[in-house]
């Protein structure tokens, strides 16, 4: 399967996979402190396999109270959409980047507008948890278009009918929710976690990242046994949040990819 | 128009179910459930024997006389005041209850603005002996006090919310961030016709029985429908009743927000709370608060169903500001007798305004919804006018 046909992200996350890694994917606020940027670049190179940008909402619905906070924060520091695109298309990754954010911030700026947009910066893929796939025809069709993934969901909830469908219109990877909640940490892995990587597992080849409730390298290397990788976004956050910084945030990535590694 | 929406949900362009998919398969399931029940005569007489023997239906269409001399068109007044819990929210909440209760579901939540969706919420979940947990705003806590107290002397655990606005738009945003956690044992009771499908369709079809009452009561008393029908909109749900038993007929339907919410005025399509609709929103698509006197009206979105309604022009949405409600709040107090809530005296202001241009014809007959009684706003009310 070539790489062109498949798309960036899920090209460069196969390849990575043959190669024998457990991919991660660290997720970092858009707009997060004036070094936001500077934390993406430190995380990239601290041994992501893609970078996870929060495009920050008003009403983030997915989304705790570390989050939330962070997504506050950044628009109170005057955070747009387009400001963000604009310092990504500067970042000069090794790595893909996937943005994350709310279906109103990509229908304000019209479907396609904001899928040609995304690809002008050089984001390879984007994750809209509230267009789930019953509703993502329109997006899709003009993000296929522009070359941008369009990452699904799972969920515990999920009925097999429904998984087997979320997993042929994914795009990049599927994005298997480790548990029923919003994004958060954990004090232990939740079974949900595990249970649904497998069920994705046997339903596509793509590759399987389970996300939230994966706040340790001990978390993300035990899911990782079972699906091909992790997000972790608000255990990465909250150290922002308390001023860690690129090198603080650089540590804790280069921790988690020690615990894959190993 | 009343075939509407589809089975996506969808009035015309807006309405769908645009919810993270934990809660989708929720959805489907209270979407057939709904369908289900709403189709089982035995659901059907259980919920009517509820709403005639427990919430006091049907509420009475009182001609205000007095009310109708000062403004020269005669007002006819649907005492949803008179429902038990004070207002139309019981109507939709014991729906809701039956279904939750018909579903297997143990605990109940819901959002709150005003609070009497709050209090209704709460007094459904102490009758059926199911758990309640009621999100509200920090600042509504604040500023309705009395019906915090009240949902917890019925039993129900108050949660203020301290994000964002600190309103109903973010009691909203809680209430949903629970459901996607407890979403297997929890039925999410939204109070207004807003939210993922059903939600819109459902609660629309709990309240259908203000419109369906008024319209009856109307014919009775004058022997035709009327002119004119008026309801406050916040998420639109007592004006979606309304609507809904007066779409066929002649009457010109108004639907009346706060100036300083006034999502079908001044909002944009948009797609937020797992709705496509009309949002008060800057151009990145951030959703901006309401502000209004009157809490329940205090949202930046309006239901699907009104988006669509206005779009076609077969109802009108207008808007008024918080000192002619007040001053509607006091005349009807002074000429009826009757304390309205401060949300529909939103509705009467407009009327009040209307009558003296002349846009609505003197001589005109009007249904108003008078969606509350007034006694939760006495209190913010004096401190206002003293």
């Amino acid at each position: 399967m070539s790489v062109v046909a498949t798309g960036r992200l899920e090209g460069a996350l196969r390849a990575r996979r043959r190669a024998g890694r457990r991919l991660l994917v660290p997720y970092v606020t858009g707009g997060l402190g004036r070094d936001w940027l500077e934390v993406v670049r430190a995380v990239a190179s601290a041994g992501a396999d893609a970078v996870e940008v929060g495009i920050p909402f008003s009403d983030p619905v997915m989304d705790g109270p570390v989050i939330q906070r962070a997504s506050e924060l950044a628009l109170a520091a005057g955070a747009t959409p387009r400001a963000i695109l604009a310092e990504l298309a500067g970042a000069g990754l090794e790595v893909p980047l996937v943005v994350m954010t709310y279906a109103n911030v990509v229908a304000r700026m019209g479907y396609r507008r904001c899928a040609e947009a995304l690809a002008e910066a050089g984001v390879a893929g984007a994750i809209l948890p509230d267009l789930p796939v019953d509703e993502i025809d329109e997006w899709a069709a003009v993000a296929d278009e522009a070359g941008v993934a369009t990452v699904l969901l799972a969920a515990p909830t999920t009925p097999d009918e429904r998984l087997a469908r979320i997993c042929a219109r994914s795009r990049g990877f599927v994005y298997a929710v480790g548990l029923l909640g919003v994004t958060g940490e954990r004090e232990a892995l939740a079974r949900s976690a595990a249970q649904l990587a497998l069920r994705c597992k046997a339903r596509t080849d793509l590759p399987v990242l389970v996300g939230v409730g994966i706040s340790t390298p001990g978390q993300a290397r035990e899911i990782s046994e079972v699906a091909d990788g992790a997000v972790v976004g608000s255990a990465l956050v909250r150290r922002l949040l308390e001023g860690a910084g690129p090198s603080g945030a650089a540590a804790f990535v280069a921790e988690l990819r020690a615990a894959l590694d190993a | 128009m009343s075939a509407l929406p589809d089975a996506r949900g969808r009035f015309g362009e807006f309405g769908g179910r645009f919810v993270p998919e934990s809660l989708v398969p929720a959805c489907i399931e209270l979407d057939a459930a709904f369908g289900e029940a709403w189709a089982d005569p035995s659901f059907r007489a259980e919920l009517d024997e509820l709403l005639t023997r427990y919430a006091g239906r049907p509420t009475p269409l009182t001609e205000c006389r007095r009310l109708s001399e000062r403004l020269g068109v005669r007002v006819l007044a649907k005492r949803e005041d008179l429902a038990h819990t004070g207002s139309h929210k019981i109507n939709n909440v014991l729906g809701q209850a039956l279904l939750a209760r018909r579903m297997g579901k143990e605990r109940l939540i819901a959002e709150t603005g005003a609070g009497q969706h709050g209090v209704a919420t709460a007094t459904a979940a102490a009758l059926f002996g199911l758990e309640c947990t009621i999100y509200m705003g920090e600042l509504d806590v604040a500023r309705q006090e009395l019906n915090a107290f009240r949902m917890r002397l019925l039993g129900a655990e108050v949660r203020p919310v301290a994000a964002g606005s600190r309103t109903l738009k973010d009691a909203i945003n809680e209430a949903l961030r629970d459901w996607v956690a407890s979403v297997e044992t929890t039925h999410y009771c939204i109070g207004s016709v807003v939210g993922p499908h059903p939600y819109p369709y459902m609660v629309r079809e709990f309240q259908r029985v203000v419109g369906e009452e008024a319209r009856q009561q109307c014919r009775a008393l004058t022997g035709s429908d009327p002119d004119l029908v008026v309801a406050c909109v916040g998420g639109g749900s007592n004006a979606a009743g309304t609507f809904a038993g007066f779409l066929e007929t002649g009457a010109a339907l108004v639907g009346v927000e706060a100036s300083g919410g006034a999502a079908m005025e001044h909002g944009l399509p948009g797609i937020v709370h797992g709705m496509r609709s009309r949002f008060l929103q800057d151009d990145a698509g951030q959703v901006l608060e309401a502000h209004s006197i009157s809490a329940g009206l205090d949202y930046p979105g309006v239901g699907p169903e009104h988006a669509y309604l206005g779009d076609h022009g077969r109802a009108r949405y207008v808007s008024v500001g918080d000192d002619e409600v007040l001053e509607a709040f006091e005349l009807l107090s002074r000429t009826e007798g009757i304390i309205p809530a401060l949300e529909p005296a939103h509705a009467l202001a407009w009327l009040v305004r209307a009558a003296a241009s002349g846009e609505v014809p003197s001589g005109a007959t009007v249904v108003l919804t008078l969606s509350g009684r007034g006694d939760k706003d006495v209190a913010q009310v004096m401190e206002r006018l003293s």
